[in-house]
């Protein structure tokens, strides 16, 4: 068969970026299904056919794992999904969840050399287009894996840096063990990322991959709590341990009310809508008050995912209050798109000061100042600075405070000898993920702070080629 | 899966469990709780550890039914499995050597307070100890209580059994004949552990309290347990759930305990309708108070 020969492409540039049909908002705000349909397989090689192979590909250098990008996206081109999705596998174990929530507007995407005179190449869609096809047709295969190296690694937290370090791992020849303190492994792709944006019956088709690979997974366990670090080593007999655990502990602003009923964290919210699916209360056990009026405070991507699933669970206002004015809101572009098109009120340069609350102790209002920007502070964005004199109160039932999350402190507390830096994260080589103490690996948000689920990937994917050469060589 | 060894109603409404749980087993401390869910659609219910025994590999749990979800698990019978255990969690009880300790259980809260007794004992410590209820059928680990304490007051409310009146009224009686008390642990409803905040810090006396709040993942991420300590918010289910009585905001934790009463009610309303009967129900999560 002349299956090598490549199909003539037309001109790249003469072919327009390929949208992704997506459900209608009016009718997704009324569900929890999954928003953007994905592409089609004409779509998909359409779009692939936009690539023109760059000799020296910038894409990949903007990818903190290094996917294989004109290699994966030729072979979409020329049909052979299968086999890009495999390709893709080769350095991200995770495909389904990055083609998802990966920002490559500002990772593989930004440099594409199409993106200069027109749009870049929908690398994500693409990504999320093979690994949805390699799954639904049940192409899945699992690699063979090196022989046993009689070395075993304990990995601390299921998420997306955990899921990285174990899947390589293991295809190195390591007997892995995944400890995750939550009923489910996925970790923020469990309980943070809803539904309609990532669902969850494709992560655990991703966590089962990384058990098909080998990994053995223990939920239910806090490593701090459950046992601690020292005695993964000491008792269980690990010879490395990787230390994932996330950003847990959420913020809050310390203002007046915060504590009255009706006010969220949007860890907790996300947590009950996502993880123990409140939004099937009373079938599941696990409920939310129901809401009418609802303030969303922050302008991140977990902002964007808590106001949209506010309003799917049957809010009439959604508003999100934001400090700082739309362009410096660090949520993505796509995201703060899907919650406009959704009729989420949007009160930018707005600042909450006070929760009021009635005599059950619920939220009914919450009073905020307006804000104007002055010069950059040391984030890089221009300093919110308040206008005296322009309080203002919207009515709310619910209030979703969503500023983000300090460190868990359960593995740095019971640690002794792991050093932390003053906000209570690990401090970790960014390279290796070395810790100051020997055999002990970080990465992810625990060290860097709440970021993305690919940096955090990238992290583990670094700290397992560290991990890998500790468990030849023994030097640290 | 975590095999159910055995379960039996102590009092009214209340329930014993032995569960294999032999993680959490082995490493839990006085004061510790766990999480327990019993199908994938359930609650993450938390619920103070009253005994473990390492070498078996069991942990025994005392709850009363208060929702849907203690009901459910007040049902399941030796053989029965929980879906999910998760522990120990919290901090431990502080255990030193204070003197005289008065430990006060109210209700329920004898249960995680025999743990924490039981220790302040071995410690060395002189324990006195009130446990009282509202009435005789909720009283309970009466026996399991004087067996570790150097004197034990019963006090049932009503006056149906033992001395009628508030475990506050027995409290103040230890104070008024001249005890000279290092450490109070009152655990039960919220308003005894705040009447009993009330009764000892005239005095002075060091009061701990362990604390109920709502919790969802009970590891420091959701911030659901928040409370007010000395006007600082603390996450329970990692910070505590053991605090300074007299810094407690007890009405903040009152009313934040009333969030989902109407969900709760709709829940109940679900599985009375599919036995066709009603169902008793007061409360009860960790610390044991309602």
């Amino acid at each position: 068969m002349a299956e090598a020969t490549p199909r003539p492409r037309p001109k790249p540039f003469s072919i327009p970026r390929q949208p992704m049909p997506e459900q209608p908002p009016q009718v997704r705000v009324g569900n929890f299904r999954e928003v953007p349909f994905g592409l089609t397989p004409d779509l998909a090689i359409l779009e692939a056919s936009r690539c023109i192979q760059c000799k020296n590909p910038q894409c990949v250098k903007g990818c903190p794992v290094s996917v294989q990008i004109p290699e994966f996206i030729d072979l979409v081109a020329r049909g052979k999904f299968v086999e890009a999705a495999r390709k893709i596998k080769e350095t991200n174990a995770l495909p389904a969840v990055c083609g998802r929530v990966c920002p490559q507007e500002e990772q593989c995407e930004m440099p594409c050399v199409l993106g200069k005179k027109g749009e870049p190449v929908a690398i994500g869609r693409l990504e999320r287009f093979v690994a949805d096809f390699e799954r639904v047709t049940g192409n899945v295969v699992v690699p063979g894996v090196a022989a046993p190296t009689g070395k075993r690694v304990a990995v601390v937290g299921a998420g997306p840096a955990g899921l990285t370090v174990a899947g390589d791992l293991v295809q190195l020849g390591h007997d892995v063990t995944i400890f995750e303190a939550l009923h489910k492994a996925g970790g923020v792709l469990m309980y943070g990322i809803p539904e309609f944006r990532l669902p969850k019956d494709i992560v655990q088709s991703e966590v089962e991959y990384i058990r098909k690979l080998g990994a053995k997974l223990e939920c239910n366990a806090v490593i701090g709590k459950s046992i601690t670090i020292d005695e993964l080593v000491t008792e269980e007999g690990f010879d490395a341990v990787f230390v994932g655990t996330g950003a847990g502990l959420p913020y809050f602003m310390n203002i007046p009310g915060e504590n009255l009923i009706g006010v969220y964290s949007a860890n907790e919210y996300l947590t009950r809508a996502n993880l123990m699916k409140a939004y099937k209360f009373p079938e599941s056990d696990t409920p939310l008050n129901k809401a009418t009026n609802v303030a969303v405070v922050g302008g991140g991507n977990v902002a964007m995912d808590a106001a949209r699933t506010a309003k799917r669970m049957g809010a009439e206002n959604v508003y999100l209050v934001y400090r700082r004015s739309k362009k410096e809101m660090p949520a993505r572009v796509e995201e703060v798109h899907h919650a406009e098109e959704e009729g989420i009120e949007f009160h930018l340069l707005t600042n909450p000061i006070t929760y009021h609350g009635n005599d059950d102790a619920r939220v009914v209002s919450v009073e905020c100042q307006k804000m104007e920007l002055g010069e950059p502070d040391a984030s890089g964005r221009r300093r919110p600075v308040v206008i005296k004199g322009s309080e203002f109160k919207l009515t709310v039932d619910t209030v979703i405070v969503s500023i983000g999350n300090g460190a868990n402190p359960l593995v740095p507390s019971t640690t002794p000898g792991l050093d932390t830096n003053k906000w209570g994260n690990i401090l970790a080589d960014q390279e290796t993920g070395k810790t100051s103490k020997k055999g002990i690996f970080a990465g992810g948000d625990i060290v860097i702070g709440a970021a993305t689920v690919i940096l955090a990937m990238g992290a583990g994917r670094k700290a397992a080629a560290a991990i890998h050469e500790y468990l030849k060589t023994g030097a640290w | 899966m975590f095999p159910i060894l055995e379960t039996k109603e102590i009092a009214k409404n209340v329930y014993l469990q032995r569960i294999l749980a032999p993680r959490v087993a082995k490493k839990r401390k006085a004061g510790q709780f766990l999480v327990l869910r019993r199908t994938d659609n359930g609650e993450r219910i938390p619920l103070t550890i009253v005994t473990s025994d390492a070498v078996e590999g069991t942990v025994t749990i005392i709850f009363q039914t208060v929702g849907k979800s203690t009901t459910e698990f007040a049902r399941m019978k030796p053989g029965d499995t929980y879906l999910d255990v998760v522990g120990p969690l919290g901090l431990a009880t502080h255990i030193e050597n204070f003197g005289t300790v008065v430990g006060i259980g109210g209700g329920i809260g004898a249960a995680p307070l025999l743990p924490i007794a039981t220790a302040i004992k071995a410690a060395g410590n002189r324990l006195l100890s009130i446990v009282g209820a509202r009435t005789k059928d909720l009283l309970i680990l009466e026996d399991e209580m004087r067996a570790v304490s150097d004197e034990i007051v019963v006090t049932t409310d009503d006056g149906s059994y033992a001395k009628k009146g508030f475990v506050t009224n027995a409290l103040q009686e230890f104070i008024d004949r001249g005890e000279k008390i290092g450490l109070c642990i009152a655990i039960g409803p919220v308003p005894m552990m705040r009447a009993v905040a009330e009764v000892t810090r005239p005095h002075g006396i060091r009061t701990m309290v362990s604390l109920n709040p709502i919790m969802v993942d009970a590891t420091g991420m959701c911030g659901a347990c928040r409370v007010s300590v000395g006007g600082t918010t603390k996450f329970v289910c990692v910070d505590g759930p053991e605090f300074d009585g007299h810094q407690v905001d007890f009405k903040e934790l009152v009313m934040r305990n009333r969030a989902y009463l109407l969900e709760e009610k709709t829940a109940m309303e679900r599985i009375e309708h599919k036995d066709g009967k009603c169902m008793g129900s007061v409360a009860v999560p960790v610390g044991g108070g309602n």
